[in-house]
């Protein structure tokens, strides 16, 4: 710990904070100290524990073991409620608004005791007064842009006077010039209010601009922490994704080449080498539903064989470049082509038709139906052999199934089993079955292995690069480095909807660059 | 897969099939047995014996000589327009305009008995398929707004509703169009003429009962759409359609083109309901303001009550009309016929109770079951 605050004692302490889901340890032994007036930021990748860490202060999960003490003295947290007392304020990643709600509703949602509009709705206004953020206590959530729901969320953690305030990536939905005002308010709170801030973020330029004191996390654990003067940018991002050298040995690059080399693929290699790549993405442009931008000329190639990573922060249009490859929504410009041929975007069935398999983020939206059974949602993309004259061939598609799920190690009473009785692990190894199973030419995994136990992960990653080594064009679009530099050839680096930057896993300053370009401190020329 | 996993889930699915099925039938019990005690309630407070009130829903609906064929002559159209109601569904959608979209069915088939000329059969089967289709277009109408200009089928397809009875009541009192203007016709109440004798759809006998042959082509339809949802290519699209439009989507069923369909269809059966009704000779075959009869929104109930199952529409239908046949007999007693209606509003009640009841209870177990938290930060 530093010393030079040694004499005041910390608004709030942790101690030994370790926290367990199944194998994976969330958190492991973390120490982390907030002190009045100060911004404390927590660093680290998607999975390194930073959003569990703040959900064990604010009583939204129970630690395993650990001490958490206020003011020096040790407190138990069993729901939001009671860290409400203490004084503890959070604002989440993602928006606990009830959209059907006004703004004032939301606000005094939670809140003991009789409901007093006047009195939410002047308190409101004395804060957006107070702080500068202007929003309309009558207007409905569903109505507001996502910014101002931040704020809304900002207000509502501020209008029960905490004196500590977590934020959990408060800014993954904000404009840079949001951000920046969001970091005025914590600011001024620190300074005139004393608060003790979290603030959360894996983006290391706004971890730099706006704290104090820097903790970063990674697997769970405690890697580094120093006061926000001494932090150097590189340093940070090496610390946050782990030491290259260590991970080098476990980079892409050179397993799968040997996987390649390993099977016999008579046409694949040779196309690779000559022909036009699998999956070509050119200067794809697409707005998304409200209007923000996906896309922006994002460019991308993948040759068969190859598994290449589009690395970025959530919310940098990852997800509109899976709907495309899905063929849920059309470009407004550019061309998606796959093997040479342009495939018409947004036309139903066309990617499909052309041989791309998607493993979207949110398997409930558009990976999997949940009404229905196993072997009906393991059919899908097989009706074209599992029918005769229009009608469904029952023992072929209860085979299948079968098939599918011993191959898959997908556990379920059997093929007639309703997929929401499946544990989630199980329903995202269905959808992964589901992708792979018609052997298509091009298949993005969009975050495959969220939410997964490290053995299902693993498990994932092995199939994908298996279908790489059978002349598959692999696009990997995830937020956990981790996972992109132990399966990719080759990263692409997304940042609002552009293609910001190229690497290739062999390189040695490769892990460090990566974490710059995610954190949007790096510059294209460095790379070159 | 684990063998041991499997048959240690299996068991305690199985036991909350029955406990389900148990728990059901409790419910539809205890609902009619508290909708009878209150119709014995209103029966006696207005002076008449509440102990007949079974026994005159009984007889009515099955016992008395003629009553079954009776009851399966009202059940047919019903099943009819449940079926279309299911086909709406398992696609996606909500379309509650049967009552018009039968209205329509009927007058087309008035239309092409009463104004087409050629023999009985050829038109009796031409005027069912343009029923059929008179219907469909009359749900396409609210298909086009819906995917042209967003607006939601519910309403446009409820509202058309309205225009439908305005277009019998137009068709009905225009000389040109549909209106009898026999001078030895029966009744002085507006109507069209009715169908020729040779347009009415065939009668089967048995045992004194007799129905015409609409019977056998529900039946057929609630099977054939049983088979088709479950094992056929376009069925399982159409369920991919309604649970999840991004999934089949990517699949390849086009979303418009198949929620057309969808609407389509489902507005062919409430038509040839329609036109089922009118050539099996309900109202005398002709075509009156009051023609449907609200067979259009108790379809509708049947299609809730089967939970969108085609095969258990059909006993469904079957309680739904002995309901009718039933409190007809029991208003033939002497209960004041405004005191039956109440009967039947509360025995409708007693049957749409327990999905509610279901609905309820499964509500909290469904969005528990979403994802809760994880490793995620």
């Amino acid at each position: 710990m530093t010393t030079d605050d040694g004499a005041e004692r910390p608004a709030l302490e942790l101690l030994g904070m370790t926290k367990r889901y199944g194998s994976v340890v969330a958190c492991d032994r973390i120490d982390l100290s907030l002190y009045r007036g100060e911004i404390h930021g927590i660093l680290g990748e998607n999975g390194a524990g930073k959003t569990t860490l703040m959900r064990l202060v604010f009583g939204l999960a129970a630690p395993d073991s650990g001490t958490v003490k206020i003011d020096g003295i040790p407190r138990s947290i069993p729901d939001p409620i009671e860290a409400g007392k203490w004084g503890i304020g959070m604002v989440h990643q993602h928006y606990s608004l009830v959209d059907a709600l006004t703004v004032w509703e939301n606000v005094a949602l939670g809140e003991g005791g009789r409901l007093e509009p006047e009195a939410t709705r002047h308190r409101i206004r004395r804060i957006s007064g107070r702080y500068g953020l202007a929003v309309d206590p009558e207007a409905r959530v569903r109505n507001l842009p996502a910014g101002i729901r931040q704020r809304v969320e900002i207000i509502k953690c501020l209008s029960r006077d905490p004196r500590i305030v977590l934020l959990d990536e408060p800014t993954s939905t904000l404009t840079p010039s949001e951000s920046e005002q969001l970091f005025e308010v914590l600011a001024e709170g620190a300074r005139a209010e004393s608060w003790a801030v979290a603030l959360v973020s894996h983006k290391l330029d706004e971890i730099i601009r706006a704290t104090d004191r820097i903790t970063v996390l990674r697997d769970g654990r405690v890697v580094d922490r120093m006061p926000t003067g001494d932090a150097d940018t590189s340093l940070l991002a090496e610390a946050m994704v782990g030491r290259p050298d260590t991970l080098r040995t476990s980079t892409a690059t050179g397993r799968n080449r040997e996987l390649r080399n390993g099977r016999t693929r008579p046409d694949a290699g040779a196309a690779s080498a000559t022909g036009p790549p699998m999956l070509r993405i050119s200067r794809a442009a697409a707005l998304n539903e409200d209007r923000s931008v996906g896309l922006d000329r994002f460019s991308v190639e993948v040759p068969a064989g190859e598994i290449v990573g589009v690395a970025g922060a959530e919310g940098n249009g990852q997800t509109t470049l899976a709907d495309v490859l899905a063929g849920l929504i059309p470009l407004d410009s550019g061309k998606v082509e796959v093997d040479g041929e342009a495939i018409p975007t947004g036309r139903a069935g066309a990617m499909f038709a052309a041989g791309v398999a998607v493993i979207p983020a949110d398997r409930h939206r558009s990976g999997c139906v949940l009404e229905m059974t196993v072997a009906e949602n393991l059919m899908i993309p097989l009706l074209d052999r599992l029918q005769r004259g229009g009608l469904l061939r029952r023992e072929e598609i209860i085979r299948n199934a079968e098939q599918l799920m011993a191959e898959y190690g997908i556990v379920a009473y059997g093929p007639d089993a309703p997929l929401e009785q499946l544990s989630g692990g199980n329903q995202q190894r269905v959808v992964v079955a589901r992708a792979l199973a018609a052997g298509p030419k091009v298949i993005v995994a969009h975050q495959p292995t969220r939410g997964l136990d490290v053995g299902s992960a693993g498990y994932v990653g092995e199939r994908l690069r298996r279908a790489a080594g059978e002349g598959a064009a692999i696009l990997l679009i995830s937020t956990d480095l981790r996972e992109i530099v132990s399966l990719a050839d080759r990263v692409v680096i997304i940042n609002r909807g552009k293609a910001v930057g190229e690497t290739s896993s062999g390189d040695d300053r490769h892990l460090q660059r990566l974490g710059l370009l995610m954190g949007g401190t790096g510059k294209l020329e460095e790379l070159r | 897969m684990k063998p041991s996993a499997a048959s240690m889930r299996a068991r305690p699915a199985l036991r909350s099939v029955r406990a389900g099925l148990r728990d059901s039938l409790f419910l539809y019990a205890a609902a009619i047995a508290g909708a009878l005690l209150l119709a014995a309630g209103l029966v006696a407070i207005t002076g008449e014996s509440w102990s007949g009130v079974p026994k005159a829903l009984l007889d009515g609906a099955f016992l008395a000589p003629g009553r079954w064929g009776d009851t399966l002559t009202i059940a047919a159209p019903m099943l009819l327009v449940a079926l279309g109601m299911v086909v709406a569904v398992k696609g996606g959608f909500f379309n509650i305009g049967q009552e018009g979209q039968l209205l329509m069915g009927a007058l087309a088939m008035s239309l092409a008995g009463t104004k087409f000329a050629g023999p009985g059969p050829v038109l009796l089967v031409s005027g069912l398929v343009l029923g059929a289709v008179a219907g469909g277009a009359y749900a396409g109408i609210a298909a086009a707004m819906r995917f042209r200009r967003g607006v939601p089928e519910v309403i446009s397809t409820l509202l058309l509703v309205f225009v439908a009875y305005q277009m019998v009541g137009f068709a009905i009192t225009t000389d040109w169009l549909l209106r009898d203007l026999d001078p030895d016709r029966p009744s002085q109440a507006v109507s069209s003429a009715p169908l020729p004798e040779s347009v009415r759809l065939p009668m089967i006998s048995v045992f004194g009962n007799e129905f015409h042959i609409g019977v056998v082509i529900a039946l057929l339809a609630a099977g054939a759409g049983a088979f088709l949802l479950l094992r056929s290519v376009p069925g399982f699209k159409l369920r991919l359609l309604g649970f999840s439009p991004e999934v089949a989507r990517q699949a390849g069923v086009p979303v418009e083109r198949g929620g057309r369909l969808a609407l389509f269809l489902s507005g062919a059966f409430a038509g040839l309901s329609g036109a089922v009704m009118l050539s099996g000779g309900a109202s005398s075959a002709r075509l009156t303001a009051g023609f449907s009869t609200e067979i259009g929104w108790q379809g509708l109930l049947v299609a809730l009550v089967a939970r969108n199952r085609p095969l258990v529409c059909i006993p469904v239908a079957l309680v739904f009309a002995a309901l009718r046949t039933g409190s007809g007999f029991l208003a033939a007693t002497g209960v004041d016929r405004k005191v039956v209606d109440v009967i039947q509003a509360l025995l409708v009640l007693a049957l749409l109770l327990p999905p509610a009841v279901r609905f309820v209870l499964d509500r909290p177990r469904a969005t528990a079951g979403a994802d809760q938290g994880g490793p995620d930060g």
